[in-house]
């Protein structure tokens, strides 16, 4: 089980903390003594996912490291509005990289840290590698490929928003069935992105047999938690893709954006699990299930499936996807069914 | 400095971004009012309470509810709990058993023997209250706690009013009634039993009171209209359940039938079966118009008792009844149908009502008596001044929670008028509605239930029917509470945020924006589970 079961207590884990949970149970966002390793002041839309999602995976992979943890960071959103010269928003050792290597960089990283341990010229430092989906399954997928089939100890970190966001909202291979983007428009018999392409990179990354391979939203940080902290025990190659829902490449209202991971998951259009050594390990289960048009309707990049006559077929479409995922990670607890 | 090459600025923190600046609306904490409270007729803070029960702190729980309610172990047993009615949790799964988990506290509290708070400093003010009922009682605790001295005056022989003659032994222990009147008394109130007043103005002249409540509560059975052979043996219900508390219990034979669809009918019923009786309740109208709680009369009916719908009483005999059916007409009114039965009866007990002996208020002036009851203004005050009423003597749904509610507003407004002052109460918050919340956050947690005595027991003795949750499930109960409107501190703007803009002050001080770096963008309110933040415009 991802989900740590606890003990019933009012809210139980699923707010960020529990006053009535023992100190040592409470969430890292909860401690007032936490990173926040991306500070205030950064040029992220209102609502932004991926700052969200930036925070709570860094902040727990800082406490899982002591505090001894760099990261390497790919060109796209993240990049963009935390670092425009000179100032940061980044409160740990930080380095950018080009739009594809961030993989490798993390790469060359660890393997300067290993070879100075070695020497015995420093202790122990970890490393970790994050971009933006654009970053991980197109422009980078080769460099991270690469590190994951050579298993350097990197862990990569992927916030999937499902586009190029910030130079205008392009479409990526990360970009779902029927979405609106600058680059796939609601025209033509088939509006929007087309079916059948784009990849999944955590089944890839699956496939690579890497020590561990997860997936996690920012509506369930508990679990984010516990997998950047499992993640972050682990040695070799480790790969976390994080749902970040974007309020501007999505059309979603900014308060919106924990609702739409949420429903997400809830749908079962975005599967949370988690895999050891290439195998499904376990899932996070689907609590309250819900038809897939209580997530696309809130979206505008889905607002031509609503029309004067609503898209059925498509909508079906992604219904089979969800249904598909359902059975594929086992989302529906069969105990409850 | 010298900087490496191409680089000409050292190197700053996105802190010299303020992103506030973008914000067109802003969040703010506020408190709203939980549906639980606002229903509440003491005007309890019942989600205050509970957030102290919740973690496990129930000395703290109880002072927080005594401050409002003196008496949690009766509420415990005879409240109609209302606030389960209005409880938004009822709109997830079930209600919280609020009543249950006062019930709880009320227990502990009397095995704990925590003591009221007493007050700080006397006024040297004294107030007259007469009636130790539950309205008495809570204006007694009330002005006590504001340090005015109080004198009680009882007509009969023991505390308690209606509590304890109203209210049958098997639904309010008398040594719960006791303890919680005792310690009342404890808080210094003069109190003198068997002292009906017959003429408040002299007895207030005499004592040199400053100030009265009035609540002598309704005794007087109602009669209603039943011609009856000298032989029948008719008792008024109020007068039967008074006679169970002393030494001679009424001789009622084996058929009781029980005129009236009320509480107190289902009361005198339920008593009756205890006593060996086989008690019929006669009722005009049908199960659904009757004024009793349905609850209460589903554990007459799992008792054996047996009503007769749609029926009234003619005539009475030595030993039956003449009884016309009835049916309802197009406005659900009862109307005769021309069709009469008998039924064999040993007595008839009346359950029709009650009225007020007003009897201590002949020729006080400005006084205005209607219905049988005397009006108050929202002060509570009659239209004399500085005599108060309250509790059934007074135009209000009559039941004890009411009556306490009664008791503390009145103390509140005869504390502001001795200190020549109006009492403003505060400003009716915005109340939490269900809509406000984001009910995703709660873990399911069904309803615990507290057992129930077994019902032969309950058929042949006086034994408490309803019992008591244990530490563990009255800890699950409270905390099954959504503190709707009120912020219980889950830390999920703290951690939502994307901007980082939320402070944490630390256990028990809430939380600040950080209005600098906050854009507006609403999540922390959309992802409160309980509705303490909203977003306001900003004033451009």
């Amino acid at each position: 089980m991802s989900f740590q079961p606890v003990h019933f207590y009012q809210t139980g884990t699923f707010t960020v903390g529990n006053r009535l949970l023992a100190q040592e149970e409470r969430s890292v966002q909860a401690n007032m003594e936490r990173t926040n390793s991306l500070n205030s002041g950064h040029r992220a839309c209102q609502g932004c996912g991926e700052a969200l999602g930036a925070r709570y995976a860094i902040d727990a992979a800082m406490k899982a490291a002591s505090g001894r943890l760099i990261a390497a960071n790919a060109t796209g959103c993240l990049e963009v509005f935390s670092t425009p010269y000179p100032e940061t928003s980044w409160q740990i050792p930080w380095i950018h990289s080009l739009f594809g290597n961030t993989a490798a960089v993390a790469t060359g990283i660890a393997a300067a840290i290993k070879v100075k341990r070695h020497k015995g010229q420093m202790g122990d430092v970890r490393v970790v590698a994050q971009g933006g989906d654009g970053g991980t399954t197109d422009i980078g997928f080769g460099c991270l490929s690469g590190m994951f089939e050579r298993n350097d100890d990197v862990l990569y970190i992927c916030y999937d928003n499902g586009g190029y966001m910030n130079t205008g909202v392009q479409r990526s291979s990360a970009t779902p069935p029927a979405a609106r983007t600058a680059t796939t428009m609601p025209v033509g018999p088939e509006p929007g992105n087309a079916f059948g392409q784009g990849k999944f990179v955590p089944a890839i990354a699956m496939a690579h047999e890497i020590p561990y391979v997860a997936t996690a939203t920012v509506a369930d940080l508990r679990d984010l938690e516990y997998k950047v902290t499992k993640a972050m025990g682990m040695r070799g190659a480790r790969y976390i893709h994080i749902l970040v829902p974007c309020p501007l490449g999505w059309g979603a209202a900014s308060e919106d954006t924990i609702k739409l991971a949420r429903l997400a998951k809830e749908t079962g259009i975005f599967p949370v699990f988690e895999a050891e050594g290439g195998e499904l390990t376990s899932s996070l289960k689907i609590r309250r299930q819900q038809p897939v048009e209580e997530y696309l309707k809130l979206q505008k990049r889905y607002a031509h499936l609503f029309g004067k006559t609503p898209a059925v077929a498509t909508i079906a479409r992604l219904q089979a996807a969800a249904d598909k995922n359902i059975r594929k990670y086992g989302l529906l607890d069969q105990e409850a069914n | 400095m010298e900087k490496p090459f191409a680089i000409t600025l050292d190197p700053g923190s996105s802190l010299a971004n303020h992103t506030g600046s973008w914000r067109t609306s802003r969040p703010v904490y506020l408190d709203r009012l939980p549906p639980c409270n606002k229903q509440c007729p003491a005007g309890e803070d019942i989600q205050g309470w509970l957030f102290h029960a919740e973690s496990g702190d129930y000395e703290s729980a109880w002072r927080h509810l005594t401050k409002d309610n003196p008496f949690p172990a009766i509420m415990g047993r005879v409240c109609y709990h209302t606030c389960e009615g209005a409880c938004n949790r009822g709109q997830l799964d079930a209600p919280v058993g609020i009543n249950s988990v006062e019930h709880f506290l009320g227990d502990e509290a009397l095995k704990q023997g925590w003591k009221l708070t007493p007050p700080a400093s006397e006024s040297g003010k004294h107030v007259l209250v007469v009636g130790a009922g539950p309205s008495g009682m809570s204006a007694a605790y009330h002005l006590r706690r504001f340090g005015h001295s109080v004198t009680l005056y009882e007509a009969g022989p023991l505390l308690g009013g209606m509590m304890r003659f109203g209210i049958p032994k098997y639904r309010l222990p008398r040594d719960i009634l006791e303890a919680e009147m005792q310690r009342v008394v404890d808080l210094g109130v003069t109190v003198k039993l068997n002292s009906k007043v017959d003429n408040i103005l002299k007895t207030m002249e005499e004592g040199k009171f400053d100030a009265a409540f009035l609540a002598v509560g309704a005794h007087i059975g109602k009669r209603a209209m039943i011609p009856a052979g000298d032989a029948a043996k008719i008792i008024d219900a109020i007068s039967l359940l008074r006679s169970m508390e002393g030494e001679d219990k009424p001789l009622l034979g084996r058929r009781v039938v029980v005129y009236g669809g009320g509480n107190t009918a289902i009361d005198v019923a339920r008593t009756a079966k205890r006593m060996g009786a086989e008690p019929l309740i006669v009722y005009r109208r049908t199960r659904d118009k009757m004024p009793a709680h349905d609850f209460e009369l589903e554990e007459a009916l799992q008792e054996g008792i047996m009503v007769k719908w749609l029926s009234t009483i003619k005539q009475a005999h030595e030993s039956s009844l003449t009884i016309e059916k009835m049916a309802l007409d197009s406005k659900g009114f009862p109307q005769p149908t021309g069709e009469f039965e008998t039924i064999e009866a040993d007595s008839l007990v009346l359950a029709l009502g009650q009225d007020v002996d007003l009897g201590l208020l002949e020729g006080v002036p400005g006084l205005k008596v209607t219905d049988g009851v005397v009006e108050v203004g929202p002060n509570m005050m009659t239209g004399y001044a500085g005599i108060f009423a309250g509790g059934d003597m007074v135009p209000a749904e009559r039941n004890v929670t009411v009556g306490i509610g009664h008791g503390k507003q009145a103390a509140r407004h005869i504390d502001g008028w001795l200190r020549g002052e109006q009492y403003l109460p505060p400003v009716q918050r915005e109340v939490a509605t269900f809509d406000k919340l984001n009910t995703w956050y709660y873990a399911d947690a069904p309803k615990t239930v507290r057992p129930m005595l077994d019902i032969i027991r309950r058929q042949s003795t006086f034994d408490e029917v309803q019992g008591a949750l244990d530490e563990s499930n009255a800890l699950f109960e409270a905390r099954r509470c959504l503190s709707c409107g009120n912020c219980f501190e889950c830390d999920n703007c703290y951690g939502v945020c994307p901007d980082n803009a939320v402070i944490k002050l630390g256990p028990g001080n809430r939380f600040q924006f950080n209005y600098d770096y906050c854009k507006g963008c609403g999540m922390c309110v959309a992802e409160c589970p309980c509705g303490a933040i909203k977003m306001e415009a900003e004033e451009i």
